[in-house]
C-alpha cells in the first residue's frame, strides 16, 4: 500500500502506463534515444519532488508544485497563432508537442545546408548531431526530476543546424502552443551553430486560452561552435494557470558569443533554469531576462555561469517588475574553474517593486577557484521614484501610465542590448500586452 | 480668456508652514514674475499648485477658469492646462523624449483616439528647431545625463508641445549660461501671447531682461509683500531685498 501511494505521488499523472502509451505513440526512432527515454523515466520516477530543505528550491512555493491532474493532450490539426511582427527566415509551429507547420521563407537555406526541422526528423536525418547535443549537459540547478520527465515524455521539438560559416540574417521562429485543459507538454529546441556561423532564434510559448490549467516542462540546448554568434530570444506567455518548468543549457566554444534574452510573462508558477558553460578561451555569454509578475504569479529563476577556460566572459542581467501580490526568486551562481584565469563575469538582478504586496528574493553567489579574475555581482530592489512619477504626472500622464513608462524605462537597459530595432520593438509590444490586461 | 486665481493659499510640508496666505490672479496673456530671496516659499508655491503629493494645502484655494483644482491629481491639473517647468527636472533613464512626449500628448486625447504619428513628429521637430535642439535628442532618455542648459531647453520643449493655459516656471534661469538663457527666453517669448499666462519664479533680474514681465511681485515669508511693474525688478536688482524687509518691518511695527 505504502509503496503504491509513494509511487503515485512521485509520478503524478505520469504513470508507467502513461509512459508506455507515449512510447507506443512515437514513430520509429533510433534505439539509443528510446533507451535514453526509458532510463530518463526511471530517474524521474525515482527522484523525489523538491522539498523545503532543498537549497536549490529555497523561497519556491514547493506546495504548489504538482504533477497530478494533467494528461498527455490529443494531437490537434490547427492552432491559434499570434504573429509577433518580425520578418523570419523560417518558422516552425508546434501544438501539443507535435509539428503543425514548417515554413522555410529564405530561399537558399537548404542549399546552404541549413537544417530547420522537427526533432523527430532530425533523429533520423541528423542522428549524430542530435545524439551529441540533445540533453547532453548536466542538470545542475535543482530540476533533475523535471528534466528527466521532459526527456521521458519529449514527443517532438525543434532542431536547427547552421553549418560552418553560414550566416542567417532574419530570425528563425519557433512557436509552441499548449491547447486544452490539463494539457501537459514537453517542448524542446536544439540549436547547433557551426563554427563561425550566425543565427537568431526566437522561441514563443503560448496557450490557447489564458485560463486553462496546464503543465509545460520544456528544455533547450544551445551550442555555439568556434566563433559562432547566436542570439536566442525566449518569450514565455503560457496560460496564467499553467505550471512551467524550463531548463536551458548553453555551451559556448572558443571566441563564440551567445546572447540570450528570456521574457517571462505567463504561467502561475514558472521555474526557469539557465546554465551557461564558457567552454573555451574567448567565449562570451550574455544572459538577459525580463519578467513582468502579476498578482498570483511566481517566477523562479536559477542561473549558473560556469567559466571552464581562461579569458572567458559572461554578463548576466535579470530584471523583474513586480505588480500586485506577485513573487520572484533569483538565484544565480558564478563558478570559475581553477584554470579559468582572466575570467570576466558579471551578474546582476534588479527588481522594481510596483506594489507593497510584491515579494522579490535574490540569492547571488560566487564560487571562484582561479586567482586572477574579475567577478562582480549584485542585487537590488527599488520602488518607483516618486519624483519621477510626479514629473510624468505633471505632464498630464496618469499614474498608471506613468508607472508603465517607468517600468519600460527600467527594462530598456536590457532591451537596448538587442542589436535589432525590430526585435526591440516587438518585445516592447509583447510586454505592453501584459499591461493592457 | 482663462484665469488662474490663487486665493489666500496656505501650504505646509509636514508640520512646517511654508506658504502663508498667498493671493494672485493671473489672466491669459500676462506674465507675472515672483521674486524673492531663498526660502520664502516660491518653489513650494509652484509645486503645490502643480499637485505635488508632498505638499499639503492647509487653506485657501486655486481656481482655474473658476474651478477649484485642489481635489485633482497632478495629471488632471496638467490636462486642465497647467504646466510646471521644474527647477530641477527629473532624470528618467530608459524613457526616450519621443515616447515620453507622445504619452503626454496621447493623454490629452479622447479615449480610443490615437495619436497621428507623422503629424506628431512634424510638430515635435518644428518645436525642436525653434529651440535649437538637435533632433537626435528625441531618442535620448529624458534629462538623463543632460547639461543644465539641455534640461531647461527640454522643459521648454515640453511646454511648447503641450500648449498649457498657464505655465509655472520655477527658476528656469538657474544653471544657464547666457547663450542657453537666451535660447530658453526666446522659446518662452515665442509662446507668449493671448493664450498663455506665465508665473515666472526667479531669483535674479537677469531672466527678466529677456522675458519682460507685465507684473513683478516680491515674495517674503510665504506671501506677496510688494507688487509693481518691471521697474520693481530693476529696483530689487539695484538695492537688494533688504529695503523691502525694512519697509515691511516699518509697516507692521
Amino acid at each position: 500500500m505504502t509503496t503504491l501511494t509513494e509511487t503515485k505521488s512521485l509520478v503524478g499523472a505520469f504513470t508507467p502506463e502513461a509512459f508506455a502509451a507515449h512510447l507506443a505513440s512515437l514513430p520509429p526512432l533510433p534505439q539509443w534515444w528510446l533507451d535514453r527515454k526509458r532510463a530518463a523515466y526511471d530517474r524521474f520516477a525515482a527522484l523525489p519532488m523538491p522539498s523545503r530543505t532543498d537549497e536549490s528550491w529555497r523561497f519556491s512555493n514547493i506546495g504548489a508544485l504538482t504533477l497530478e491532474g494533467f494528461a498527455l493532450p490529443a494531437a490537434v490539426k490547427s492552432s491559434p497563432h499570434t504573429s509577433i511582427g518580425i520578418k523570419k527566415a523560417a518558422k516552425l509551429i508546434f501544438a501539443n508537442g507535435r509539428l503543425l507547420s514548417r515554413e522555410l521563407r529564405t530561399a537558399d537555406l537548404a542549399a546552404r545546408g541549413v537544417a530547420i526541422d522537427s526533432l523527430q526528423s532530425a533523429l533520423v536525418n541528423h542522428e549524430a548531431l542530435v545524439r551529441e547535443h540533445l540533453l547532453a549537459q548536466p542538470t545542475k540547478l535543482g530540476s533533475a526530476k523535471f528534466t528527466a520527465l521532459h526527456e521521458a515524455f519529449l514527443d517532438d521539438g525543434a532542431f536547427v543546424h547552421v553549418p560552418r560559416g553560414v550566416e542567417i540574417d532574419d530570425p528563425i521562429g519557433i512557436f509552441s502552443y499548449a491547447l486544452g485543459p490539463d494539457a501537459a507538454i514537453f517542448p524542446h529546441t536544439l540549436v547547433v551553430a557551426g563554427d563561425n556561423s550566425r543565427a537568431c532564434i526566437i522561441e514563443y510559448f503560448g496557450s490557447g486560452s489564458d485560463t486553462e490549467a496546464q503543465l509545460a516542462v520544456g528544455a533547450n540546448d544551445l551550442y555555439a561552435g568556434h566563433g559562432a554568434q547566436l542570439t536566442y530570444i525566449g518569450k514565455q506567455d503560457w496560460s496564467h494557470r499553467a505550471l512551467s518548468f524550463q531548463s536551458n543549457s548553453t555551451v559556448v566554444r572558443r571566441d563564440a558569443r551567445v546572447q540570450s534574452l528570456n521574457l517571462h510573462l505567463g504561467a502561475r508558477q514558472a521555474r526557469h533554469e539557465s546554465l551557461s558553460q564558457l567552454a573555451a578561451p574567448g567565449a562570451f555569454s550574455e544572459m538577459l531576462a525580463l519578467t513582468v509578475a502579476e498578482s498570483g504569479q511566481e517566477f523562479d529563476q536559477r542561473t549558473l555561469q560556469i567559466h571552464q577556460a581562461p579569458n572567458t566572459k559572461s554578463d548576466l542581467l535579470y530584471k523583474n517588475a513586480l505588480r500586485g501580490a506577485s513573487k520572484t526568486i533569483f538565484s544565480g551562481l558564478i563558478v570559475v574553474d581553477a584554470d579559468a584565469q582572466k575570467t570576466d563575469a558579471y551578474q546582476s538582478n534588479r527588481n522594481l517593486m510596483l506594489s507593497e504586496e510584491a515579494e522579490a528574493n535574490s540569492l547571488p553567489g560566487l564560487e571562484i577557484q582561479a586567482n586572477d579574475v574579475r567577478c562582480t555581482h549584485g542585487a537590488t530592489s527599488s520602488r518607483i521614484d516618486p519624483e519621477q512619477e510626479f514629473y510624468l504626472q505633471s505632464r498630464g500622464i496618469a499614474k498608471e501610465q506613468a508607472d508603465e513608462l517607468l517600468t519600460f524605462g527600467f527594462f530598456e537597459e536590457v532591451l537596448s542590448r538587442l542589436a535589432s530595432d525590430e526585435l526591440h520593438d516587438a518585445l516592447r509590444a509583447l510586454i505592453q500586452t501584459k499591461f493592457k490586461q | 480668456m482663462s484665469s488662474l486665481v490663487i486665493q489666500d493659499l496656505h501650504v505646509a510640508i509636514g508640520e512646517k508652514k511654508i506658504v502663508k496666505g498667498f493671493s494672485l490672479t493671473i489672466n491669459s496673456g500676462e506674465v507675472h514674475a515672483i521674486m524673492g530671496p531663498n526660502g520664502t516659499g516660491k518653489s513650494t508655491l509652484a509645486k503645490a499648485i502643480a499637485g505635488h503629493p508632498d505638499y499639503t494645502i492647509t487653506g485657501g484655494d486655486v481656481l482655474l477658469d473658476g474651478q477649484s483644482i485642489l481635489a485633482q491629481e497632478a495629471d488632471e491639473r496638467a490636462r486642465a492646462g497647467l504646466f510646471l517647468a521644474f527647477q530641477y527636472p527629473s532624470e528618467i533613464p530608459g524613457v526616450s523624449i519621443a515616447n515620453f512626449l507622445r504619452a503626454a500628448v496621447q493623454a490629452r486625447m479622447a479615449e480610443g483616439e490615437e495619436i497621428d504619428a507623422s503629424g506628431y513628429y512634424k510638430r515635435l521637430y518644428s518645436k525642436m528647431d525653434l529651440l535649437k535642439i538637435d533632433r537626435k535628442f528625441t531618442s535620448r532618455s529624458v534629462n538623463d545625463g543632460f547639461s543644465g542648459g539641455e534640461k531647461k531647453r527640454c522643459e521648454i520643449l515640453q511646454m511648447a508641445m503641450l500648449e498649457p493655459k498657464f505655465a509655472l516656471m520655477d527658476e528656469t534661469d538657474s544653471g544657464l549660461d547666457i547663450d542657453a538663457l537666451r535660447i530658453v527666453a526666446d522659446g518662452v517669448n515665442v509662446m507668449r501671447g493671448p493664450n498663455l499666462g506665465v508665473l515666472m519664479i526667479t531669483h535674479y533680474q537677469r531672466l527678466l531682461d529677456h522675458i519682460v514681465p507685465d507684473h513683478v511681485h516680491v515674495m517674503w515669508d510665504g506671501r506677496i509683500v510688494k507688487s509693481g511693474d518691471k521697474s520693481l525688478a530693476l529696483e530689487l536688482e539695484a538695492k537688494g531685498y533688504d529695503w523691502v524687509k525694512q519697509e515691511l518691518a516699518a509697516a507692521t511695527a
